[in-house]
């Protein structure tokens, strides 16, 4: 076992080079996180900006173009750039080691997902030096993203998504197939962790929800640069038909974003209630429920288009029992804690924060789904209060607890408990200083996606304490930081399992060996790696069970005669990196169609190279330990 | 890792072990179920503008018997294919290839029948820009032939691996895979023959 703050380039291809061939999934998982929180950071300052901007009446910080851009690309580079990467992060982490695999079932494709999620949003930021960056939102309502204007910022909207939808298809299928057919003997699907299983219901969401908006980015692609007319009401066409289209993929969308952080918090509450979680079934059953209902709701966000009383009361009642499996979910992670022996550190502060902050966004939420109160909240502030309730106190929130929790297992040390607890709290008092009071500014009348308002509305002192708690929110980010620098470096050493863990990534070495596994584990339980640790006295309370180590799990594999030899690992690779390049390089040919048809020529060329390169070369090399 | 029994609580049907293939075939099956969404949104938009023609021509232009040939041409490729696939499957690399090379003539055929159909529907007057209803025609019928453009393509790179003797399971591009991705996209054919010719006469 290698000691706790090994290096994790333990393969030996350490610098640039090791990182851009890399096809493990845990340096994988670690650039997903590391690009998404940097694209936190960016997508925080355009808030800040819009914050700015809004936080008197008349304000002259940014013109309207400006807004529209800021507003746009906030939205955009939140949902696509940060929340589903960081997901993606604690997935590919996670994921295999949670199922006792080695690796994911395509290491490649997985890499290849990465590069293009990259490359793809540096194309899409890139529009701010060329002209202007996307400025329709992030929901781009044709025919407004069809209006041909002199950037080509809507060209740049589409393609990109176009891109990063590809990126996450295909990461989609590949964690769809790890959860199948990689998990280790004895891990049954009813033994997946809930975080497993919330990764693998997100997986299945946008592979059938991503292809709709697809095809509607290429419509709108194909009005813009050659003249077809699939928005074009002249022609007889209908415009609604875009957001038909896209919804069917944006309400899936959504529990992407915060299904993974109720995985997160699945796993964070019964480690720290020193409890098992209260309805293990009820809970994936919920998730999956969640994930069915929610391809049937989406016309919920166009009640105010006109679609007939008949359609507007079907999907306001489905939405109302979406509400069912999601409180279903809540009262379980009530039941978990109750009774516990409750261990307040900062994963678990995030976790509870972040079921008080969701059940304020899911309640906020059930008033869109009553129709004539959602004709009067309709493109107002209290639908942008709304919905971050549910995406930073939910979402964000949960990723935060995955952070603090498992920090120890990416560095082999924990971040400092007292920064993380004026993290939170700063965060949570900036955080509902902001969005609190949106409700109120929108219920009196304020519309979203207005670059400013005018005095006497009574706006502004709503808007002035929003703007204080943005920037409250902005330096609890400043202490996140500051702690994770901090410990990286002087954290205090964790160990394998600081936290008495019950899932499979507690019981291998921290920064867990390339190969994660010395010997495949074999599953006898749920919680299994928690039941090697402890066992049941006549009363049912759990008693230690002495001089256990991680080691003990691996004793049926071994009398299973397991050879102790090779293992095999995939090989690094540079392809998967060079096709999704060349990807990106036909994405920009495609936005500048009017000379760029070198640039798709190129990229054409250098995506088939990759392509072709990556499935002729040999796929494993052994690995002697 | 063997499959062979192990403790009680490992239940019998999970063998746990690392099957490559299994594991690529789930991929695939995954990712062609994300496909029929993929199809599925352009059906229903050509659907919603089947009769928007804005003044333009529309479903008479349609040479039904001739699109039937060629339809039956990609059926039959399905045919090629199986017996491609049964041909590897036997270790017969040389009637692999055959079978392979005529299930990539076949896909061609019917790629040179598209082509002919949409340049004769251009000289008619239908473009992608004459009415909602050229849009989504073209989009719906152009994509499922860069779909078998592809999949020639990738038929093709197999029939030249065969020639080498690199032609095996262990690959990502094998005959298996591709043969499923053949499959859904004759299937997807149907369905497009279907509601796009047959139900607009």
């Amino acid at each position: 076992m290698t000691a706790v703050a090994a290096p994790l380039t333990q393969d030996g291809r350490s610098g640039i080079w090791g990182w851009i061939t890399t096809v493990d999934h845990k340096r994988i998982g670690i650039l997903y996180g590391v690009t998404a929180f940097t694209f936190f950071l960016i997508g925080g300052i355009e808030a800040l900006l819009v914050r700015t901007q809004l936080a008197q009446a008349d304000g002259t910080l940014l013109s309207a173009e400006a807004y529209n851009q800021l507003f746009t690309m906030h939205g955009l580079t939140m949902v696509f750039l940060v929340v589903m990467p960081t997901a993606s992060a604690f997935t590919n982490y996670f994921l295999p080691i949670m199922l006792g695999a080695r690796d994911v079932a395509f290491p490649r494709l997985n890499a290849f997902s990465y590069w293009l999620f990259l490359f793809a949003g540096l194309m899409i930021y890139t529009s701010f030096f060329a002209g202007g960056a996307p400025d329709g939102a992030w929901v781009g309502y044709a025919p407004l993203s069809g209006q041909i204007t002199e950037a080509v910022r809507m060209d740049f909207w589409s393609v990109g998504l176009q891109l990063l939808g590809v990126a996450s298809i295909v990461s989609s299928a590949n964690f769809v197939a790890t959860c199948f057919t990689m998990r280790a003997p004895g891990m049954t699907m009813l033994r997946m962790p809930v975080f497993a299983w919330m990764s693998l219901v997100v997986a299945f969401l946008l592979l059938f929800s991503l292809p709709s908006v697809a095809i509607g980015l290429f419509q709108l692609f194909l009005d813009r640069n050659f003249g077809a007319l699939f928005y074009e009401a002249a022609a007889g066409a209908d415009p609604l038909l875009w957001q038909h289209l896209f919804w069917i993929f944006g309400h899936p969308e959504v529990y992407v974003l915060v299904l993974p952080a109720m995985g997160i918090v699945s796993e964070v509450l019964p480690v720290f209630s020193r409890k098992p979680l209260f309805g293990y079934e009820f809970v994936v059953f919920s998730g999956v429920a969640i994930g069915f209902i929610g391809f049937g709701v989406w016309s919920h966000h166009m009640f105010t288009s006109g679609m007939g009383p008949v359609a507007e009361a079907g999907f306001g009642v489905a939405t109302m029992i979406i509400a069912i499996p999601t409180g279903v979910k809540i009262f379980n992670w009530i039941g978990t804690t109750w009774g516990g022996r409750l261990n307040m550190s900062t994963p678990m502060l995030f976790s509870l924060g972040f079921i008080a902050m969701f059940v304020i966004g899911g309640l906020s939420g059930i008033t869109h789904a009553v129709v004539p109160s959602d004709y009067q909240q309709h493109d107002t502030y209290y639908v942008v209060g709304h919905f971050h309730y549910v995406l930073f106190g939910g979402a964000i929130f949960g990723y935060v607890a995955g952070v603090y929790y498992w920090f120890p297992k990416w560095t082999g040390r924990m971040l400092d408990e007292r920064i993380g607890k004026i993290h939170f709290w700063l965060m949570l008092l900036g955080f509902n200083l902001t969005f609190g009071p949106m409700h109120i500014l929108g219920l009196n009348g304020m519309p979203r996606r207005t670059y400013r308002y005018p005095e006497g509305l009574g706006f502004e002192f709503w808007n002035l304490m929003a703007t204080i708690g943005s920037y409250i929110i902005g330096i609890s980010l400043l202490f996140f930081i500051w702690n994770i620098i901090r410990s990286r470096r002087n954290g205090t050493l964790s160990g394998s399992d600081p936290w008495d863990g019950r899932t499979l990534e507690w019981s291998i070495p921290s920064p867990p060996p390339e190969h994660n596994f010395d010997e495949v584990p074999l599953v006898r339980s749920l919680d299994d790696f928690w039941h090697t640790k402890y066992a049941e006295d006549e009363q049912g309370r759990a008693v230690r069970i002495p001089a256990v180590t991680g080691a003990e799990i691996d004793v049926f594999a071994e009398e299973e005669g397991e050879a102790h030899g090779d293992i095999h690992m995939p090989s690094p690779s540079y392809y998967p990196a060079l096709s999704a390049l060349g990807l990106v390089i036909l994405g920009y040919g495609f936005v500048y169609l009017s000379f760029g048809w070198i640039a798709v020529a190129v990229g054409g060329v250098v995506a088939l190279w990759g392509l072709f390169g990556w499935s002729l070369e040999p796929v494993t090399r052994s690995e002697h330990h | 890792m063997s499959a062979h029994s192990v403790a009680d609580p490992i239940p019998a049907d999970h063998e746990g072990g690392f099957d490559l293939h299994r594991t690529r075939k789930t991929g695939m099956w995954v990712f062609l179920g994300s496909e029929c969404i993929f199809f599925g949104a352009m059906i229903s938009t050509f659907l919603l503008y089947r009769n928007t023609t804005a003044d333009g021509p529309g479903a008479e232009l349609f040479d039904v018997a001739f699109t039937s040939a060629s339809s039956f041409v990609l059926l039959m490729s399905s045919l090629t294919m199986v017996l491609a696939h049964n041909a590897f499957e036997r270790r017969d690399i040389r009637q692999a290839r055959i079978w392979l090379t005529g299930t990539a003539l076949l896909g061609a055929t019917f790629l040179a029948g598209q082509i002919f159909e949409f340049t004769e529907f251009v000289h008619a007057g239908l473009t992608m820009s004459t009415s909602p209803f050229g849009s989504s025609f073209y989009m719906l019928t152009g994509f499922h032939g860069a779909h078998v453009a592809i999949g020639v393509m990738m038929l093709t790179a197999m029939v030249i691996l065969s020639t080498s003797g690199r032609l095996h399971h262990d690959r990502g591009l094998n005959v298996e895979l591709v043969g499923l991705y053949w499959h859904f996209v004759d299937i997807v054919w149907i369905v497009i023959f279907t509601i796009v010719y047959l139900l607009q006469v």
